[in-house]
């Protein structure tokens, strides 16, 4: 059996694994927001946004989401795989 | 010429390296050394056959035409991919456990198994792919006619569009049809298309490089020729963009070749994971040189040169012959990696949908498991189907001519194909999703998009009358295909997609919420909606009337004979069954109807089963012995329980005994030592006084007549305790004859007590009751007895300073009670139940009896057919006579 401190350690780790799962969750609706803004921009009269600067709003947006999934994707492994582990040694101790 | 030669030449030895690719790839898994094979990295590669020629090519054209728009493309599917754990995840777990083998196969296993939805699905692929492989065939013949500067004569290049299509037939048939696997995965092919996405990436990287760097001085001169170019604003239609994004995202998960690679060819789930970043990454980069290429080209080629070729004429035209071949092997890449993946996904839809269920049917479905080689027809069925797919495809080519028509065709075939996303959503995420309510919103959706969009794309009098695009069938205005219910001024290709989306959505759900599912239905509903509670548990087969040998025939056929054997030994050795056949129980029937429908779809391996096994379906006796067997194992448990309690209280029951036997046992030995006293103390004085009367001869008259009075009362005393004794025992054998009599019930109470109290050295304070005239018809001398007992009784022991006795008497129906209460100090409660027993006494020092009286008066009693008991709780000693009133009902 796992000690008070330990459990309330493995606790800590499944908040916060499924704290990551809710930024996982929670990344396709930001780019959908950011990528939805080029649509309030003017799209005539002097203000107009260039599409040179719109191609680099859109790509540098992209490259931060890759980013972020990249970080969250990893971040997860990690975390999945701790759990796994915390379960395998649970079960060691419980035959 | 010679280009042309060399160009065939390069296209042949690609294409012998992509064989060698897929051959070593198969090889090596065979061996099980593809451990290379099972890298994330090759999943997210495959996942690239989304970057069709339209892509590698048409990108540019679109955004030479219309600006940024072709973003919308690819940030679709990005955010797809970016929000993996809502649906990829789950759309791929269900793949999994229900070894779905295409888009149709899964839409149809939520619904039953229904085979009419798989075909509905089926047919709407096809027609929704038909086109876009078409578009494949015209894009790889006009690259090359472009590259070999050939003119481009209509019918050198249906001949080119042709021989395209045969080799691809060919490589696809080759590699995707090699083995029916259970799993239904194409090592080969997807190690080939892998490796073909990396040639695509790096030659439109090098293209891009090439241009940004090589024509154009790096990208800040770049940014300033789109300034001057005619897009250098900002100009997107708001309902596009959005449309779009939504439209691409959807086709993402619904494309039969994107569902092919992301969710059939999945070897392990947690490859999603890095795709989720990987593939939006490989899109982002795809999509980053399209519009330099594209402003570059619209600069420096001249006007009126189509924007759809500027990757491969830009290095023609800069004079960069190896970059251009380059090019074409990218464009090249990207078609055939699409047909060849497309042609898998439709060939296995159409053959598992829809060639089997005709074959089986037509062939009576017995000779699954008697005669006809499955395995063959199986494999042969697809083999055809690749064909007539790929046919199917040049003939578009030809009819339309190959002409502009075809640019526009990619988003028509996305929102052919978009419509199976509310069937599909629904089917995940929602338990009340129906068959009927499927096909209502796939036939909604599906005339929607056809009406609005596919025919009208063909040009006005070609399909649909130029009057009816214009006033409407029939001159109803508010059915004009492209402005419906008089909604005009929106983008055609959005009002299409919004209607048929919306319309589809809404047949669906109401549909499903008035119709009923079937039982099978709501099981697979339950596997689908919740696929990450449940392990992979399907509804089950009723066995027994399924013969295991059958069952073997027929697997061998589709499965190969040796991996239907090594099945079936596994199987029964898990049952512990001798020799090689199980026992057809519905865990088997099971587990062999999953690896079938790996190899021929959910469908046609429930159908096949369900020929031999009897059952065709779970029928709502299934579901009751379900319900029964959970009912039995509750009874049964609550029979344990039941058990448990019962011993339970005989435990306690044989506690209370034994306490009680030892409480007799040590009661038996006081009673000896009593007895023993009793005896001896009145023998003793018998002998003393007897022995002074013999040896003495100065007694007085007077001492002798005291002397012989006092051997006189001890043996009235002996022979009193002899009487008890003998007494009951005359009583416990049922020797005794009742001599019975009437009396009235006052007059036997009142000498009762008169007889008990005479000689008394205590006095005792008795209340009489006062009771009418009860007429008593029993042994009235016994009954006397008893009285006296308890009269005597109270006489003796009752310890208050001033004793008294109270007789009540209730008249009852059924039997007459006489309460003696007395106000001494009771009886304590752990003698109670032993006074009626024989020799029992509850103060053995202040006894004067042998404690025989109660155990008389008890016997008595029940002689008599009455009872006396102890009466607790009424503040003395208080005992209860009962006499039946059957017999005082017989004095009346």
């Amino acid at each position: 059996m796992q000690g008070p401190r330990a459990s309330i350690f493995l606790e800590r780790q499944t908040y916060r694994r499924r704290r990551l799962i809710d930024w996982i969750k929670f990344l396709p609706v930001l780019g959908f927001v950011l990528w939805m803004i080029p649509l309030l921009w003017d799209t005539g009269g002097d203000d107009t946004v260039s599409t040179g600067a719109a191609l680099i709003y859109i790509f540098l947006i992209w490259f931060l989401l890759v980013l972020a999934s990249y970080v969250s994707a990893r971040s997860l492994k990690t975390a999945l795989d701790r759990r796994d582990q915390a379960m395998s040694q649970v079960t060691d101790e419980q035959p | 010429m010679s280009s042309l030669n060399l160009l065939i030449a390069v296209c042949l030895i690609y294409v012998a390296f992509l064989f060698g690719i897929a051959f070593a790839a198969e090889r090596a898994t065979l061996r099980g050394k593809a451990t290379w094979l099972n890298l994330p990295l090759v999943y997210t590669l495959s996942l690239s056959v989304y970057c069709t020629a339209w892509t590698f090519y048409g990108a540019v054209g679109y955004a030479a035409r219309s600006g940024l728009e072709y973003l919308t493309i690819y940030i679709g599917p990005s955010l797809a991919l970016f929000g993996w754990w809502w649906l990829l995840r789950k759309m791929v777990r269900i793949g999994r456990s229900q070894r779905i083998t295409s888009i149709a196969d899964m839409i149809s296993s939520r619904y039953g198994k229904s085979n009419t939805v798989a075909i509905g699905v089926t047919i709407l692929a096809v027609i929704g792919t038909t086109p876009y492989i078409a578009l494949q065939l015209q894009s790889v013949t006009t690259s090359f006619a472009v590259f070999s500067g050939a003119t481009s004569e209509q019918g050198q290049l249906s001949a080119t569009a042709l021989w395209v299509a045969a080799g691809l037939a060919c490589f696809t048939i080759l590699f995707g049809t090699r083995n029916l696997d259970a799993n239904e995965r194409h090592y080969g092919v997807v190690t080939a298309i892998a490796v073909e996405a990396i040639v695509k990436l790096f030659a439109l990287l090098a293209v891009g490089v090439f241009v940004v760097w090589g024509i154009a001085d790096g990208p800040s001169d770049i940014l300033a020729r789109i300034e001057q170019s005619e897009f250098a604003n900002w100009e997107i239609q708001g309902g596009r963009w959005a449309g779009l994004i939504f439209l691409s995202a959807a086709a993402v998960l619904c494309l039969p070749r994107m569902f092919q690679v992301m969710v059939v060819e999945n070897e392990n789930e947690d490859h999603l994971r890095t795709a989720s970043w990987a593939f939006p990454a490989y899109l982002m980069i795809m999509s980053l040189f399209v519009v330099p290429i594209a402003v570059v080209g619209l600069d420096l080629l001249p006007q009126g040169s189509n924007p759809d070729l500027f990757v491969l004429t830009l290095p023609l035209a800069t004079g960069n012959e190896g970059l251009a071949m380059l090019s074409f092997l990218g464009g090249f890449s990207s078609a055939t990696s699409m047909v060849i993946v497309a042609a898998i996904a439709l060939s296995t839809m159409v053959s598992n949908h829809i060639v089997m269920p005709i074959w089986l049917s037509a062939t009576g479905g017995a000779r699954a498991s008697i005669s006809g080689d499955v395995r063959g027809v199986v494999l042969l069925s697809r083999r055809v189907s690749i064909a007539v797919v790929l046919l199917l495809g040049y003939v578009y080519y030809r009819l339309s001519g190959g002409g502009t028509a075809l640019a526009s065709i990619g988003l028509i075939s996305f929102a052919g194909v978009a419509q199976f996303l509310p069937v599909l959503l629904g089917g995940i995420y929602w338990r009340g999703a129906t068959r009927n309510g499927a096909l209502a919103g796939l036939t909604v959706g599906f005339v929607l998009w056809a009406y609005c969009l596919l025919l009208p794309s063909f040009g006005a009098d070609v399909l649909l009358s130029s009057n009816l695009l214009e006033n409407g069938p029939l001159g109803i205005g508010w059915l004009r295909p492209q402005s419906l219910f008089g909604i005009s001024g929106m983008d055609p290709l959005i009002h299409a997609i919004f209607w048929s989306i919306l319309l589809n959505a809404l047949a669906f759900f109401f549909v499903s919420l008035v119709t009923f599912p079937s039982p099978l239905e709501r099981l697979q509903g339950a596997q689908f909606v919740n696929i990450f509670e449940h392990s992979s548990q399907a509804p089950s087969w009723t066995g027994g009337v399924a013969k295991s040998e059958d069952l073997m025939i027929m697997a061998q056929r589709i499965l190969g004979a040796r991996e239907a054997q090594v099945l079936f030994a596994e199987q029964a050795k898990k049952q512990g069954v001798q020799g090689l056949l199980p026992e057809p129980d519905p865990a088997f029937l099971f587990v062999l109807e999953r690896e079938l429908s790996g190899s021929v779809g959910a469908a046609t391996a429930h159908a096949m089963i369900g020929q031999i096994a009897g059952g065709a379906s779970v029928s709502v006796q299934d579901l009751m012995a379900v319900a029964n067997e959970t009912a039995q194992i509750m009874e049964h448990s609550s029979q344990l329980e039941a058990k448990s309690e019962e011993l339970e209280r005989t435990a306690r029951q044989l506690r209370r005994a034994n306490d009680k036997l030892l409480r007799v046992s040590e009661q038996k030995d006081a009673f000896l030592s009593q007895v023993s006293h009793e005896l001896r103390t009145p023998m003793t004085s018998v002998r003393a006084f007897s022995e002074i009367l013999r040896d003495s001869e100065k007694l007085t008259e007077a001492e002798k007549s005291r002397y012989g009075g006092i051997i006189h009362d001890e043996a009235v005393r002996l022979t009193r305790l002899l009487d008890d004794l003998l007494d009951l025992n005359v009583l416990e054998n049922g020797q005794v004859s009742l001599n019975t009599q009437t009396a009235e019930l006052s007059a036997v109470l009142s000498s009762s007590v008169k007889t008990a109290l005479s000689g008394a050295e205590q006095p005792l304070d008795v209340a009489l009751p006062d009771t009418g005239p009860i007429m008593l018809e029993t042994d009235v001398d016994r009954l006397s007895q008893v009285f006296i007992n308890v009269v005597r009784n109270a006489q003796k022991y009752c310890d208050a300073a001033a004793p008294s006795l109270e007789i009540l008497v209730h008249d009852d129906d059924t039997e007459l009670l006489i309460d003696f209460i007395d106000n001494g100090s009771g009886i304590p409660e752990a003698s109670q139940d032993v006074i009626f027993d024989k020799f029992a006494r509850v103060n053995p020092q202040r006894a004067g009896g042998a404690g025989l009286g109660l155990a008389i008066c008890r016997e008595i009693m029940h002689r008599l057919g009455g009872d006396i008991s102890y009466l607790p709780g009424q503040g003395g000693t208080a005992f209860r006579v009962s006499v039946p009133q059957r017999r005082r009902m017989a004095a009346q």
